[in-house]
């Protein structure tokens, strides 16, 4: 049996408001918003507990995903993991499921994932820094309306439309 | 009884409730395509502004939803967390994020959806977001500073700029829809304005 052809992408209106949906079910149901990156330093504060407990206890900033019901109950990291789930039943639903490295016409596959290695790492300290991400502070104090949401939104913006032109080659 | 009914603790019904809510929301970017790097990184060449639109689209509806579910008394949004705001560190952690954003085609979420679907790449941004979170981590001593300068606490631009609550929420949705309408106009002259 071929493989049938990928499903068109859906309309970016339609589909952003019913991500605002999510958004909005998520502030009426727990009174917090959507998130990513919290999961990721979760993961790593349980890691380095599990490798050296006494420093990642000493840690201020690890020290508080340990509190609680600890880092492997965090709301975050089952929600980013419910995204990884959504994210593959729709793809493949959508007969969008391939294994593949994604990239410019022009890039070669292994600089294609130093590249996403690299930006992932720059991100990652982003986002610690901002204490938030896309999800957690763009979207979700976005739509409250937080004054840091707001300027993180335009600085990110700002950042990604001054590095375009210089990753170009990587890209176009 | 009023609105938010539970926490995002780590109980059996609010880690359901956390899967459920992250299923619908990476269904929803794979949807629109930002699973796709190569889809992400046209808004930053002008060639394809379905950040943008999705953005947007998803901070008008859950704003306008959020104010009025507040204002029929059906969710109390003195108990809905406001990401807070440390000013500083936000400006200049959100630039490194952008420029990651540039360079990755993706972001933390979207990079989830991308690895799910089958791609390395997307595999890649999520080992490296890894690596950056746990360097800053180990590394926090130095930086403890500057993370927290310009503590302004869970301030709102209605707050900020003293201007009523309706009247901010009425700027972002006419902003937006202008933002639309121009996003519209970029994309047809393929970013060769």
């Amino acid at each position: 049996m071929g493989r049938r052809a990928p499903r068109a992408y859906a309309d970016p209106y339609i589909t952003g408001a019913c991500l605002g949906v999510v958004l909005l079910a998520a502030f009426v149901i727990t009174g917090r918003g959507l998130g990513a990156s919290g999961a990721f330093a979760t993961t790593a504060a349980g890691l380095t507990h599990a490798i050296a407990p006494a420093q990642a206890e000493a840690n201020p900033y690890f020290a508080r995903y340990l509190a609680g019901s600890g880092p492997w109950h965090d709301w975050l990291l089952f929600e980013l993991g419910g995204v990884a789930l959504g994210g593959f039943v729709s793809a493949w639903a959508a007969g969008r499921l391939r294994g593949e490295v994604e990239r410019g016409p022009r890039a070669r596959t292994a600089a294609r994932l130093a590249l996403a290695f690299a930006g992932g790492v720059v991100m990652g300290v982003g986002a610690v820094l901002a204490r938030g991400c896309t999800s957690g502070l763009a979207l979700t104090g976005g739509a409250l309306l937080g004054v840091g949401a707001w300027g993180f939104m335009l600085a990110a913006f700002a950042g990604a439309y001054l590095a375009a032109p210089l990753l170009a080659r990587v890209w176009r | 009884m009023t609105a938010p009914w539970q926490g995002t603790g780590g109980t059996g019904i609010e880690l359901v409730i956390a899967v459920a809510i992250g299923t619908a929301f990476g269904a929803a970017l794979e949807r629109a395509g930002l699973g796709s790097a190569r889809n992400l990184v046209g808004q930053f060449y002008g060639t394809d502004l379905t950040v943008f639109k999705v953005m947007f689209s998803a901070i008008v509806v859950a704003m306008l939803g959020t104010f009025w579910l507040g204002r029929f008394g059906i969710l109390e949004l003195a108990r809905v967390d406001v990401p807070e705001t440390w000013l500083a560190p936000q400006l200049v952690g959100g630039a490194l994020f952008g420029a990651g954003m540039a360079t990755t085609g993706l972001c933390p979420g979207t990079s989830c959806v991308a690895a799910a679907s089958g791609r390395g790449d997307g595999l890649a941004v999520l080992l490296g977001m890894f690596g950056g979170v746990s360097a800053i981590g180990l590394a926090f001593a130095p930086l403890r500073g500057f993370y927290e300068a310009t503590a302004r606490g869970p301030l709102t631009l209605p707050a900020w700029l003293g201007v009523p609550y309706g009247a901010v929420v009425l700027a972002v949705v006419a902003v937006a829809l202008v933002g639309f309408r121009v996003a519209e106009r970029i994309e047809r002259t393929g970013g060769r304005s």
